[in-house]
């Protein structure tokens, strides 16, 4: 790695230098091309954050692709009800990697007001990997854009070679998320294992 | 309300109907009509007295139920005959009820409450359709059989509205249990729910 003071020091001189995967990462991060669709409220504000009041487009995200095969940033914009689950499993399968989830609201983090209900799952993080979760009933738009500036973070500091690399960098055979079945009484599985582990439920304030 | 409980009674002398009067300020009374009964009291009530748009159809769960009633009878005690009084436990068996809201954009005049009841709550929960009377009664009816579990004869397409078609539980039933898959957190309600939990165990 490039010592950060020389890199400094080059660069008063006028001189650029950086690295392939901080390039490479650079114009990732500024390209998100999220997943059109919404499934609750929280797709309004997401609807807002895309308009011209907010501008998702200073960020370089504002091109919503209507298919998952273009689509490398999926918002979860809204309430996953059990019914609708496995088709949002299905669609993040479908997208080429890298991908990236964006848990948008109370109700995709954790089923929000609705955790005590029958028809809806407890945060989508059951069954697919969240990179990064933005609390709020619904976000504001500046809540969205500061979940959008997190993920680029995450994304610049993703590493393409050695130990730690990203999983879309690593050669193996990448394996789908498996879709949750309709049940006689609840999704089949409850959540994925290896993808979440749920706390034991807790009753009687223990 | 009476009086259309009688142009009822004078068009279809056999029909079960009867009026059950709600006692609180409100007074929206309604009428119970028996299920075999209720298709031709539908027809009746939208070609005759001009009910043409149902608005609303609801489930209602009723569990079996006990209730003390005061029951007057004579005695005679040694010659001397008296009125006593005895307080009797009757149990009400479960029934599913499926309440009907009617109005008549005609006449400007609504609403009329039908409620047509299931004979129990495990097999007999069969009710005719009206959704070939009321055409806007299809999705309700579909949704009152997805979450109450009432099979609504001569419905077009009876199949489950909000879950999936392999559900096999009806959720708004009072004796449904959720599957248990989330992680207690106390709420600020916690607190009264403890005391309200007290105060009944000590009545």
């Amino acid at each position: 790695m490039l010592d950060e003071e020389l890199k400094a020091d080059l660069q008063k001189r006028g001189i650029f230098v950086a690295s392939f995967e901080d390039l490479y990462n650079w114009g990732r991060k500024n390209s998100l091309w999220p997943l059109q669709f919404g499934l609750a409220c929280c797709a309004i504000e997401m609807i807002a954050t895309a308009a011209a009041r907010f501008d998702m487009a200073r960020f370089g995200a504002e091109v919503f692709r209507p298919s998952p095969r273009q689509a490398d940033l999926m918002i979860i914009a809204g309430t996953v009800t059990k019914k609708m689950a496995p088709l949002v499993v299905r669609l993040y399968n479908q997208m080429p990697e890298p991908k990236y989830v964006l848990a948008m609201g109370a109700c995709a983090i954790s089923g929000g007001p609705f955790k005590e209900g029958y028809n809806v799952l407890k945060g989508i993080d059951r069954y697919i990997p969240v990179d990064v979760a933005i609390p709020g009933c619904p976000p504001r738009p500046e809540a969205l854009l500061e979940g959008l500036i997190k993920l680029q973070e995450k994304i610049q500091g993703q590493r393409l070679f050695g130990p730690h690399r990203a999983r879309h960098a690593d050669t193996g055979d990448a394996a789908d998320y498996p879709v949750p079945a309709y049940g006689a009484h609840d999704l089949e599985p409850a959540s994925t294992p290896g993808v979440f582990q749920p706390d034991p439920p807790r009753r009687d304030g223990e | 309300m009476t009086g259309v409980l009688e142009a009822i009674k004078a068009a279809i002398p056999s029909a079960g109907v009867e009026l059950l009067n709600n006692p609180s300020p409100c007074a929206q009374h309604s009428l119970l009509v028996a299920a075999d009964d209720a298709r031709a009291v539908a027809e009746f009530l939208r070609d005759s007295l001009g009910f043409d748009f149902c608005s609303n159809v609801s489930g209602v769960d009723w569990l079996p139920r006990k209730i003390k009633e005061e029951v007057v009878h004579k005695e005679t005690v040694e010659g001397v005959e008296s009125e006593v009084k005895e307080t009797v436990e009757r149990e009400i068996p479960g029934f599913l009820e499926v309440v009907y809201h009617l109005f008549s954009i005609a006449k400007k005049s609504g609403p009329l409450t039908l409620r047509v009841r299931t004979g129990n709550r495990g097999g007999d929960v069969s009710i005719p359709s009206l959704t070939p009377v009321w055409k806007g009664a299809d999705f309700q009816e579909r949704e009152v059989f997805d979450l109450y579990g009432v099979r609504f004869d001569g419905h077009p397409d009876l199949r489950r509205l909000l879950m999936w078609e392999e559900f096999a539980d009806h959720p708004m039933r009072k004796d449904y249990v959720a599957p248990d898959d989330f992680e207690y957190e106390p709420t600020p309600h916690d607190k009264i729910l403890a005391k309200v939990k007290a105060r009944t165990e000590a009545a």
